[in-house]
């Protein structure tokens, strides 16, 4: 198994450790070249629009596009937004590039600025494996999903009912950074979507 | 007992995880400063991470002398209002009520910056007891590891700023480096007496020897005025870099920007480097370091 993290800018590190931690073999993608040969990719956090304008300006968006269109995609905070068909924040984007493929509105920046970021417990059903444990989510400047669309799944909500997690066919998003927390099973059950595909 | 001089976090909302972890959202990009909303949209079009909202870039500070001041919050507020990417201020060392209207404003990070005037030439701001994250400078490992004891949540190396000579900023990420891979080879009955050599916490230089890195995200700053400065820092082995004086203050600042954020995601490729620095136009002008006096020199401020 080979994953690969877009590294254009943003927390990419922090995923191949715990990929590697897992016994997976990992890579940095910065040019279409390095989509060669994975069988998945994570598109981390980061600066959103940071990462939308380098992509562009990298001739990344179709390969990436395609590569979605066969493969399982994970994107975190950022790649969340990146790879939302819409984005539903009432203020200009900025032009802001979006690979536009999974079914889900987001809001950027939803919980308010950085002083509002904020850490919590989530009871996430479809990583449990049978032992009930809550996952520890670390929002910072954090999407909200405002919709999940067509055959979009939500996989865990705030406590006030907000959606923070999704997942349609292979593709997974969360508001939060399991990268940047001890706990790897967000990123057992991204390795279980790619080899599912894989076999398929 | 220590002065509570900021709103402290509760109920995970400002914890230290979500204040560093803001730190490395912004890795392998680059901070730029802006003196207006229209800088600010230029800089997040060419793909900057965060911005720096200030009324004087370094080199006109320097230029100009006086008091160098926290920023007028309502300039601040029109280019917070103007982006959607993070926006830092500049906070003397030691004003602790200059942070506190910088968070009342809602700024994403406060740089407790040497530019400005000094406010306590003895003590720097209690940052812990601040749901808004701070960036500090720092010449060596000791004076990093003496902040973020304070509660820094990132880290940038000083450079000379307002010079766009990178002499310094090489100088100071070599030091806090090296120190590093010295401490990594350190047998731990050694720790207490470097950590009372470099005057840092002794849990601090434990922990740096564990992780064989700093604990939070380490920028370079101060001289950075070319794709190339850029992509030096980051081969050198920081996180990602503050670019102050050396967009706005050279000829085309919308081509620099952009070529300097390339050359920061692609700082190991040389034919992409090559290429982005084509063309740019004059940068700014500079000021050897060698030729400043120490008085002139703000690298020193700062304990």
């Amino acid at each position: 198994m080979k994953i690969g993290v877009l590294a254009l800018q943003g927390a990419f590190i922090e995923h191949i450790k715990i990929l590697r931690e897992l016994g997976v073999e990992a890579v940095e993608v910065r040019l279409p070249e390095d989509l060669e040969g994975l069988d998945g990719l994570i598109i981390p956090g980061g600066e959103s629009t940071t990462i939308g304008k380098l992509a562009t300006m990298y001739h990344l968006m179709e390969p990436l596009r395609a590569f979605a269109a066969r493969k399982a995609m994970w994107g975190t905070c950022a790649g969340m937004i990146f790879m939302a068909k819409e984005i539903g924040d009432g203020r200009s984007n900025h032009g802001q590039p979006l690979l536009a493929i999974m079914d889900i509105v987001v809001d950027r920046n939803a919980f308010g600025r950085q002083v509002d970021s904020f850490e919590t417990d989530l009871d996430v059903p479809a990583i449990n494996n049978g032992e009930v444990k809550p996952f520890p989510a670390v929002f910072i400047r954090a999407p909200r999903l405002v919709a999940a669309k067509g055959d979009t799944k939500v996989l865990a909500r705030l406590a006030d009912g907000t959606a923070v997690a999704a997942q349609e066919g292979d593709w997974l998003v969360t508001s939060f950074h399991p990268e940047l927390t001890g706990d790897n099973r967000f990123h057992k059950y991204f390795l279980e979507l790619a080899k599912r595909n894989n076999a398929a | 007992m220590s002065t509570k001089n900021g709103q402290s976090g509760q109920d995970g909302v400002g914890s230290f995880k979500v204040k560093a972890g803001l730190a490395q959202m912004l890795k392998g990009g680059v901070i730029m400063d802006v003196v207006t909303p229209e800088q600010a949209v230029i800089a997040e079009e060419a793909g900057a991470v965060a911005v720096m909202a200030l009324e004087r870039v370094p080199a006109d500070i320097r230029a100009q002398g006086g008091v160098a001041r926290m920023s007028d919050p309502g300039m601040i507020k029109e280019i917070i209002q103007a982006v959607t990417i993070p926006v830092m201020a500049k906070a003397r060392i030691g004003h602790f009520v200059e942070a506190q209207i910088l968070e009342a404003i809602g700024v994403d990070y406060i740089d407790e910056s040497e530019v400005l005037t000094p406010a306590d030439e003895e003590h720097h701001i209690y940052k812990h007891s601040f749901k808004v994250p701070f960036v500090c400078g720092c010449r060596n490992l000791g004076e990093a590891l003496r902040r973020i004891g304070e509660g820094a949540a990132m880290i940038r190396t000083k450079g000379e700023a307002g010079t766009g000579d990178v002499v310094e900023a090489v100088r100071h990420a070599r030091a806090v480096l090296g120190e590093i891979r010295r401490l990594q080879q350190m047998p731990d009955e050694e720790l207490m007496a470097f950590a009372k050599t470099i005057g840092a916490p002794y849990e601090l230089v434990k922990e740096t020897k564990e992780l064989g890195r700093l604990p939070v995200v380490n920028f370079a700053a101060g001289g950075i005025a070319t794709p190339a400065d850029a992509a030096l820092m980051m081969q050198i082995g920081v996180d990602g870099v503050f670019v102050g004086s050396g967009i706005f203050k050279s000829a085309d600042p919308a081509p620099r920007a952009k070529a300097i954020v390339e050359a920061t995601t692609h700082y190991n490729n040389p034919e992409i480097l090559a290429r982005v620095s084509e063309n740019l136009g004059e940068p700014m002008v500079g000021i050897n370091v060698s030729s400043l006096p120490e008085s002139e020199q703000l690298a020193v401020r700062g304990w």
